[in-house]
């Protein structure tokens, strides 16, 4: 039964090292994306670099699916079953991000306080074991000492305030 | 039974019984359905970030909390580096798989057995370089309910960001390592000649599915949590 798609399509071996190419080359793409993106700081410019890496990601995403677990080759039939429930995510995350979306504009407009979170900036954190700046103003008072090791129950503290 | 595939491939009765009408074997399309619920899954945990992060204001920049890799100094700044490297294992052990998948079709003992070895040395070393990122993170004060790293615009952070961080790479962890034991036994059942004996290695290719699929996911992962 499986051997009538060996002799389907063409060298299975050319495939596969076709296929790892574009996957290395799209995964590359998208990290000099990534590299590109630390320095830019226009909103739309992010959104245009996160755009094209979430195209990249699809993309990928194809190649794996259609070549490597071989989809492409199998009866329309089972490409079917399989791809046609796979697009309700279409709407899962246009719902969802779109929600969350409203979410935070409702809470910006009605939520004084979570708007005003947004606008107050905290202590970045010291050194490599960073403390957090949240807790810093108080914590730091009440102990000094609240370098690196003491984070845990400094932090377990501010936890139990939110 | 040849007659059937060869001279019915173009325009079969596919749904006329006496035949599967994937043309594929109960167990790969029972793997294929598996792993469609574990689309949803993964996908229901992706979304519920997405979604918390477009709910906020603020969320930490990635690249400065993903900026080390092993043996390097403290003050390191290497946004990108070792994810990068996780990511080409996984794409490397996956295309190890696909070779093992192909050398079983070709009854090749030696091929798959060489392949199947390189898949799970892939598998492992995704697995110990997760774990050394958990354990760095965790040294920097980041744990479920703990986020030392603060927003990206300087403001206080919350920790949905650690919160879903562990949750999502810990549950896609969990894949992989499920997947380098699923491979382990089919390495042994090779090397004891047990699909020599069947006649076919489609048990492989059920591995190799499942296999991809953890690679596929990582995909995704890598691109929400690292680059976005």
């Amino acid at each position: 039964m499986s051997n009538h798609d060996t002799h389907e399509h063409g060298d299975p071996i050319a495939e596969i090292k076709k296929v790892t190419i574009i996957l290395s080359v799209l995964t590359i793409i998208e990290l000099i994306l990534g590299f590109w993106m630390i320095g830019v700081t226009s909103e739309g410019g992010r959104l245009a670099i996160k755009g094209t890496i979430v195209i990249l990601m699809l993309a990928k995403a194809f190649y794996i699916v259609a070549y490597f677990m071989h989809l492409k080759h199998e009866l329309k039939n089972l490409i079917m079953t399989i791809v046609v429930p796979l697009a309700l995510f279409i709407w899962f995350i246009t719902a969802f991000l779109s929600d969350g979306n409203s979410f935070r504009n409702l809470r910006n407009t009605y939520d004084p306080h979570f708007k005003e979170q947004a606008t107050i900036k905290v202590e970045a954190k010291e050194g490599h074991h960073g403390e957090e700046g949240a807790h810093a103003t108080e914590a730091k008072e009440a102990a000094p000492a609240t370098e690196a090791k003491e984070a845990a129950p400094a932090k377990a503290a501010e936890t139990e305030k939110k | 039974m040849s007659n059937v595939t060869t001279a019915s491939t173009k325009e079969a009765k596919w749904w006329n019984g006496g035949k599967s009408p994937f043309d594929v074997e109960y167990g790969k399309v029972m793997m294929w359905y598996f792993l469609m619920s574990d689309a949803f899954t993964f996908g229901a945990f992706l979304i519920a970030y997405g979604t918390v992060r477009f709910s906020t204001n603020g969320w930490p920049n990635p690249n400065e909390v993903f900026k080390s890799y092993p043996f390097a100094g403290e003050g390191t700044n290497a946004p990108l580096v070792f994810v990068s490297i996780m990511t080409f294992i996984l794409i490397v052990s996956s295309v190890t798989m696909v070779l093992a998948v192909h050398a079983g079709k070709m009854m090749d003992k030696k091929g798959v057995v060489r392949n199947m070895i390189l898949t799970i040395i892939g598998g492992i070393a995704f697995l110990s370089c997760q774990a050394w990122e958990w354990n760095h993170l965790h040294h920097e004060g980041a744990w479920w309910g703990m986020n030392p790293f603060i927003n990206a615009d300087g403001t206080a952070s919350s920790t949905n960001f650690t919160n879903f961080f562990f949750t999502i790479t810990g549950f896609h962890g969990f894949h992989v390592f499920s997947g380098v034991v699923i491979n382990i036994i089919m390495l042994i059942m090779t090397l004891t000649n047990q699909f020599e004996k069947r006649g076919h290695y489609l048990m492989i290719e059920k591995a190799g599915l499942y296999w991809h699929f953890v690679d596929l996911v990582w995909v995704f992962v890598f691109t929400c949590f690292y680059l976005l």
